[in-house]
């Protein structure tokens, strides 16, 4: 599913991982610092490793022995960042059908539909964005995000901008998703609980090293 | 004060279309450059700046000359075009927007260029991350995003352009219906005896274009800072 086996440099900070992923969710694990968002923004392409490989639904991303690095756009992921980072000269409406345009898909209402219902955003679709309150907004990235259809859902701490109750107020959304959506999940959390409620397989994260993989026990 | 008389209203016709064609023919060339120097890195991208905004530092006498030894009939690129494409720009008022968007480039660029930096580059990632190619990205988001800029840098390039002067005349001299702009007839008026009042009309028509560029431009920029906040 996904395969992970590279190594980054960044200043000071040196990232080495492996690991392979099969699970519907995959949570990373690691405190703030532990290279989390970099291994995942490598993952979407917007990071080239120095070294080894990323292999995505079979098909090879990055293999710098190979020279080999498909840029971002062509990854077929989708990206909820902690930022929602909707666009803001558009409506919910037009976010929400960015990246079918950008991949030239055709019109899907059925899974529109589903996807809006499940993260019940039909109501806002003709605001903007800055008349959004925190949890809509990581809602609609959500939807933004599913509805270009990708093959890998990356989410980089989606929560980690909310307070606690909005927190509780996406979660069941995210859980939803997990059972339904079909879309297997990479996602980045410094949250053992949050976790635990979600991912199905853990890669815990220490200081740029994998120091335990497994099931959710491994949090204990 | 009289009347425009048609002798002044052909300086003020001229000096709008020279200034108009000099804004939109520079448009384009000040959006890509604004993007390059506001979004990359390359060797010698202080030079390039420096010489965008070389017009604005330098007499514009200077500019004008340096215009005549490049683009007249006997310059390296203005026999080119002469010879080859049949396009004159020495005494022609094609001479005068030329002068006229030179001088208002870095005007014109200026506001463009920030709109581009005060962009958040993760928006463009976020369109990267949806599968929208590096030309798309640009024209569904930076572009849309910088629109405001882009007007306000329009706006002001046609405000310094409608008001050229020196570049002008030194290149293209000052030539009644063909290159005689609102500056150069308002120049020649006031060498003319009882010419006050006709200076006196186009110095009038003057201020008003320049003061309705600038609350323009300035109505750009807060709608720049609304679209920015998403609202």
């Amino acid at each position: 599913m996904l395969r992970v086996d590279i190594e980054k440099q960044l200043g000071e900070f040196s990232l080495s991982a492996t690991f392979t992923g099969e699970g519907r969710v995959i949570g990373l694990f690691g405190a703030s610092g532990a290279g989390k968002t970099s291994l995942v923004n490598m993952i979407a392409g917007l990071l080239r490793p120095d070294r080894g490989t990323i292999v995505i639904d079979g098909e090879t991303v990055d293999d710098t022995a190979a020279g080999i690095h498909v840029p971002t756009w062509r990854r077929r992921i989708g990206y909820v960042f902690q930022d929602a980072r909707l666009f803001p000269h558009l409506d919910v409406a037009q976010n929400l059908d960015y990246g079918r345009r950008m991949n030239g898909l055709s019109p899907d209402p059925a899974q529109h539909k589903r996807i809006i219902d499940l993260l019940d955003i039909g109501a806002l679709q003709g605001r903007r964005p800055g008349k959004l309150s925190g949890g809509e907004r990581q809602r609609v990235a959500l939807g933004r995000a599913l509805l270009s259809k990708p093959r890998l859902l990356l989410l980089d701490e989606p929560l980690g901008a909310l307070d606690e109750g909005r927190k509780l107020e996406i979660l069941p959304y995210l859980v939803r998703l997990r059972d339904e959506a079909n879309v297997p999940m990479v996602y980045v959390s410094h949250d053992a609980a949050e976790l635990r409620q979600l991912a199905t397989q853990i890669v815990m994260l220490k200081q740029g090293r994998v120091t335990s993989f497994g099931g959710v026990k491994v949090l204990a | 004060m009289s009347e425009i008389s048609p002798a002044e209203w052909t300086a003020i016709l001229l000096s709008l279309r020279v200034a108009i064609i000099a804004t939109l023919v520079a448009t384009p060339f000040g959006i890509a450059l604004a993007w390059l120097l506001a979004r990359r890195d390359f060797w010698g991208k202080s030079l390039l700046d420096a010489i965008v905004h070389l017009p604005l530092v330098l007499p514009p006498v200077v500019t004008g000359y340096l215009l005549l030894l490049t683009f007249g009939r006997r310059g390296l690129v203005g026999g080119f075009l002469a010879d080859h494409l049949g396009i004159v720009f020495s005494f022609r008022w094609t001479g005068a927007a030329l002068a006229c968007g030179v001088m208002a480039f870095p005007l014109l660029v200026r506001p463009m260029r920030l709109s581009i930096e005060a962009i958040d580059r993760r928006l463009e990632q976020a369109a990267e991350t949806l599968g929208a190619a590096p030309w798309k990205v640009f024209f569904t988001v930076t572009l849309p995003l910088a629109l405001p800029g882009v007007l306000a840098g329009m706006v002001l390039g046609f405000a310094k352009a409608i008001g050229e002067f020196g570049a002008t005349i030194t290149f293209v001299s000052n030539i009644p219906g063909e290159t005689q702009t609102i500056s150069s007839a308002i120049y020649s008026l006031i060498q003319t005896p009882d010419g006050d009042a006709a200076a006196g009309r186009l110095v009038i028509v003057s201020i008003v274009l320049a003061l309705g560029a600038l609350i323009a431009a300035e109505w750009f920029a807060r709608r720049a800072t609304a679209r920015l906040h998403g609202n």
